[in-house]
């Protein structure tokens, strides 16, 4: 509860209890950077992307901590997969986010799916085959920050940031600077 | 007629002090102070704090017999109007076929007295089959047993002014008269709703003021040149009623009527795009509104009538542009007139009974009607609660057709109780 | 949003959403695979009581873009001509299991009626209707100038744009007047004062009579087709007159600002409201249109057939 004052405004009087900071954010990057690389030996055909909102700005990371070890540059890009959603009629339509795939493509390339947190897999799912439509990689990998138990699908995760067992009425919550402006995973409920 | 006697107790003539009406032979026997005596045979009926009004006169109503009786018939139009307080109403010419000949009206006047519920006057066609080329057999109906004294295009404007001018010299040689739809049919061609701002926004073809102030004015100056009367049907716009004022401040022999909507309702309702709301002349601005209810107040406007329209239901149950023009009146007409002046001290009761009953039966010449309520009088009566109020159910409506614009509306006043020559029609507000 | 019955509908916010939506949408039309399986499952009815093929076919790619299936009801040669009404055919439709319809209608308000008389439950969208409006048509208009005049984002602040023509009858005029000026554009209409619709004076917009007196430095201007019938019904003497005083050729096109476009919602009188080597010309962005079109009736039905979702549910279900 140190850090009560960085989430002022969030849920009410229930105790919400912090599982990374940003310190742990950002040595989950690193290990991960890390393992991508060992399993594909060197980094010239990997393309990080990101899923739409948090996926992102961890590509982006993970992308540039890859780049800072190898001191090349490793393409990074977004996808959206809100068209892809299989659940449009129950949870209704929202604003699209960008899909920006690196202009050396995803054809034969290793490509690393980034989310932030790994769930019912659905997302994973739709995402997959938002990818499927942009292109044929050679393989295809997923990184997540977190874990967090309750899969509906036969999906699971390659790169994992930190496994945290919940209940289906908890809620996982991520934040990250580049759209929250704190760097942190808090389990509510 | 009644051979029995009525008492009406405590009712009140024109809003005035109680008094205890007596109906016998078909007339009003006596007004009586309260409490007094009578036969011991007499119906007593308790009219404490309840209006007593001639019976209304309509000068326009469409009962669509012979031709839709899928709209309305002479016998539910009659029941309508007997629960609306009326006992009599002109029947429109517009019926297919048209109320163009003798044979047709005597019809329509022969199944009105069958229906028993209140007169039935037939309005006569101006032009054979209202088609504006040829003058109708006016005199054949005048003389006919329905003893026709209004001629009418209804639907449809005399637009010709030659056509026009000889039916309002020709109708004097019998004290007719003709009442005219003033509508210019070139600036009207496809008319969907007022024009103005909002018919602009909705994109519905406009049907201008002018259309119909510029027959008014035109009619005016013929009846005037030629030495006639003339009777303007469902003026609608500020300056109809301008227009109006101006001739009768000049004395001449101008009459004109307004319909209920049109003292209530605007233009506003046309953003549905529900044909409910779709009438000729269509509903106008709050301006024409307030003009109407000032004209109809100061007697510019003689008379309120229906102009009730009746449709079955699928021609109201579709898009604006398909939907039919007309909506149905009877029923709600006094409680619009006394929501709109009465209520706001614009009219007092006997201004009610002036313009609902003695100058549309004036106009109408009709001579058992619209009397003043004194002994010896014809008992065409009429008890209103003006202070009942009620929702429109169209489901209920004693019309066949459902076509009212006031569904589910709060209604101020209603009928209690109608008497036609004597014989409760109404009773309780329920078909006696 | 659950209909898109008129422009009017739409605030700000609401029109940047589906042009934003369609600009995303659109790069799915640069790439190999160019359909989505959002509405895969979901019937979409193409109601077009009046012709239109460029309309009805930018809507049924739209709808099979997103893998809705479409069903395509012309009113020619089907019961509709027989006297069928619109509550039966809408009906009809319902009981075919529709989600949406597409409807264009000759009535001014017929999709309004459709929305709202209680005969069907499913979404309307309106594809012109009467002289009433064309929100579709308004919102790739203004798809179209946001990317020319404002780099494909945000509103159009600011902008001048000119629509000349026969605004009296034309939807896309009342249509383009209100979201235009919604995305914060200043809109000014020219045409004879025949033409011009009653009351036009209390819409948002400025109107004019004079067409070089409009142009010079607008950022676009807009062509309305005008129908040589008109000439018949007293509207203006001669099409030679019309074209003269509020036609558009390449005198008056060079009036416009330095990269001032040309637009028009087709088809086209050449010769009448516009010169073939205007319509051609560099400034015409008219085939664009027709693009974009399919790209913003994509997002309209994806909006319309998504409702609207809470941020944190989705959140929560990832």
């Amino acid at each position: 509860m140190a850090h009560a004052d960085a989430r002022r405004g969030a849920q009410g009087p229930r105790a919400d209890s912090r599982v990374l900071d940003a310190a742990d954010i950002a040595r989950v990057i690193g290990r991960i950077a890390h393992e991508i690389l060992e399993r594909s030996h060197g980094p010239s055909d990997i393309v990080i992307m990101g899923i739409q909102t948090r996926g992102v700005p961890l590509a982006q990371r993970i992308a540039a901590r890859i780049g800072e070890i190898e001191g090349t540059p490793v393409p990074v890009g977004s996808l959206d997969i809100t068209m892809y959603r299989d659940d449009l009629r129950l949870r209704g339509a929202r604003p699209l986010e960008v899909t920006d795939v690196p202009d050396v493509g995803v054809d034969n390339r290793v490509v690393v799916l980034v989310d932030d947190v790994l769930y019912s897999g659905r997302t994973v799912r739709a995402a997959l085959d938002a990818l499927s439509d942009i292109g044929r990689p050679r393989s295809v990998q997923l990184a997540v920050l977190v874990d967090r138990g309750h899969r509906e699908l036969p999906i699971r995760a390659d790169y994992v940031g930190k496994n945290i067992p919940t209940s289906h009425d908890q809620a996982v919550r991520v934040r990250l600077a580049e759209v929250d402006g704190l760097d942190e995973v808090t389990v509510e409920g | 007629m009644s051979a029995e006697v009525t008492v009406l107790r405590g009712a009140r003539p024109y809003g005035e002090a109680p008094v205890d009406v007596v109906i016998a032979d078909g007339r009003i026997a006596a007004l009586d102070q309260p409490g007094a005596p009578v036969a011991a045979a007499a119906r007593e009926i308790d009219a404490s704090s309840l209006i007593l009004l001639p019976g209304f006169v309509d000068l326009h109503t469409h009962l669509r017999e012979p031709g839709r009786e899928d709209a309305e018939t002479i016998q539910t139009g009659s029941a309508a109007a007997a629960l609306g307080g009326f006992t009599a109403v002109h029947a429109m010419a517009n019926t297919q076929p048209v109320a163009d000949t003798a044979g047709v009206v005597e019809q329509v006047w022969r199944r009105g007295v069958e229906a028993g519920l209140c007169d039935v006057v037939p309005v006569g066609a101006v032009t054979v089959g209202l088609r504006g080329e040829q003058l109708a057999e006016l005199g054949a109906m005048a003389e006919s047993a329905a003893r026709v004294r209004v001629f009418s295009d209804d639907g449809v404007c005399v637009s010709d002014a030659v056509l026009m001018r000889r039916a309002l010299e020709y109708v004097k040689a019998f004290d007719g008269v003709i009442a005219q739809h003033a509508q210019e049919p070139r600036l009207t061609e496809g008319a969907q709703m007022n024009e103005g701002v909002l018919s602009g926004l909705l994109g519905l073809r406009g049907w201008p003021s002018v259309a119909e102030e510029a027959i008014i004015a035109r009619d005016i100056l013929l009846a005037q040149h030629v030495g006639s009367r003339v009777h303007i049907c469902h003026l609608s716009t500020r300056g109809s009623v301008e227009i109006v004022r101006w001739a009768k401040e000049r004395g001449l022999d101008v009459t004109a009527e307004v319909t209920p909507h049109h003292l209530v309702l605007t233009e506003e309702l046309a953003r549905t795009y529900d044909p409910r709301y779709k009438v000729n002349p269509p509903l106008r601005g709050a301006a024409d509104v307030d003009a109407v209810r000032e004209g109809l107040a100061d007697g510019t406007i003689d008379a309120v009538a229906t102009d009730h329209a009746p449709h079955p239901h699928e021609d109201k149950d579709c898009e604006w542009a398909a939907g039919a023009f007309g909506m149905l009146g009877l029923e709600t007409a006094v409680s619009v007139v006394i929501e709109t002046l009465v209520e706001p001290g614009l009219l007092d009761w006997r201004g009610v009974a002036d313009r609902l009953s003695t100058r549309p039966a004036h106009i109408g010449r009709l001579d058992g009607h619209g009397r003043p309520l004194a002994v010896g009088e014809p008992a065409n009566l009429v008890l209103v609660d003006p202070s009942a109020r009620w929702t429109v159910d169209p489901a209920r409506l004693a019309s066949k057709s459902r076509n009212t614009p006031f569904a589910e509306r709060e209604m101020h006043g209603r009928v209690v109780a109608t008497f036609l020559r004597g014989t409760p029609t109404v009773l309780d507000g329920q078909l006696a | 949003m659950r209909h898109l019955l008129s422009a009017a509908d739409l605030s700000r916010d609401d029109a940047i959403l589906i042009l934003d939506t369609a600009g995303e949408l659109g790069r799915v039309t640069d790439r190999a695979v160019k359909k989505l399986p959002t509405l895969r499952g979901r019937t979409v009815v193409n109601l077009f009581f009046e012709d239109s093929t460029r309309t009805r076919i930018s809507f049924e790619a739209a709808a099979k873009r997103l893998s809705a299936d479409v069903i395509t009801f012309s009113a020619k040669g089907s019961s509709v001509s027989k006297g069928e009404s619109l509550k039966d055919t809408a009906l009809t439709l319902e009981a075919m299991g529709a989600d949406a319809v597409i409807v264009r209608h000759e009535a001014s308000g017929a999709p309004h009626r459709l929305a709202h008389s209680g005969w069907i439950d499913c979404a309307v969208v309106n594809a012109g209707d009467g002289t009433h409006e064309h929100p579709t048509q308004a919102l790739l208009d203004a798809f179209t100038l946001r990317h020319h005049l404002s780099g494909g984002e945000g509103a159009l602040d600011g902008r001048r744009i000119v629509i000349v023509g026969d605004v009296l009858h034309s939807r896309v005029a009342r249509s383009n007047v209100l979201l235009l000026h919604a995305l914060g554009a200043s809109v000014t209409l020219v045409a004879p004062p025949t033409l011009m619709p009653v009351g036009v004076d209390t819409w948002p917009c400025q109107v004019s009579y004079d067409l070089d007196d409009a142009l010079p430095g607008a950022d676009a201007v807009m062509m309305l087709r005008v129908q040589r019938e008109r000439m018949n019904a007293a509207f203006f003497p001669s099409t030679h007159e019309y074209s003269r005083r509020y036609g558009l050729d390449t005198r008056r096109a060079a009036l416009l600002a330095d990269d001032g476009i040309v637009l028009h919602p087709g088809p086209m009188n050449r010769g009448m409201e516009i010169t073939a080597d205007v319509a051609d010309g560099s400034r015409s962005v008219i085939v664009e249109q027709v693009t974009n079109g399919v790209n913003v009736r994509m997002a309209v039905l994806y909006l319309i057939l998504g409702g609207r979702a809470e941020t944190d549910v989705w959140e929560m279900s990832a």
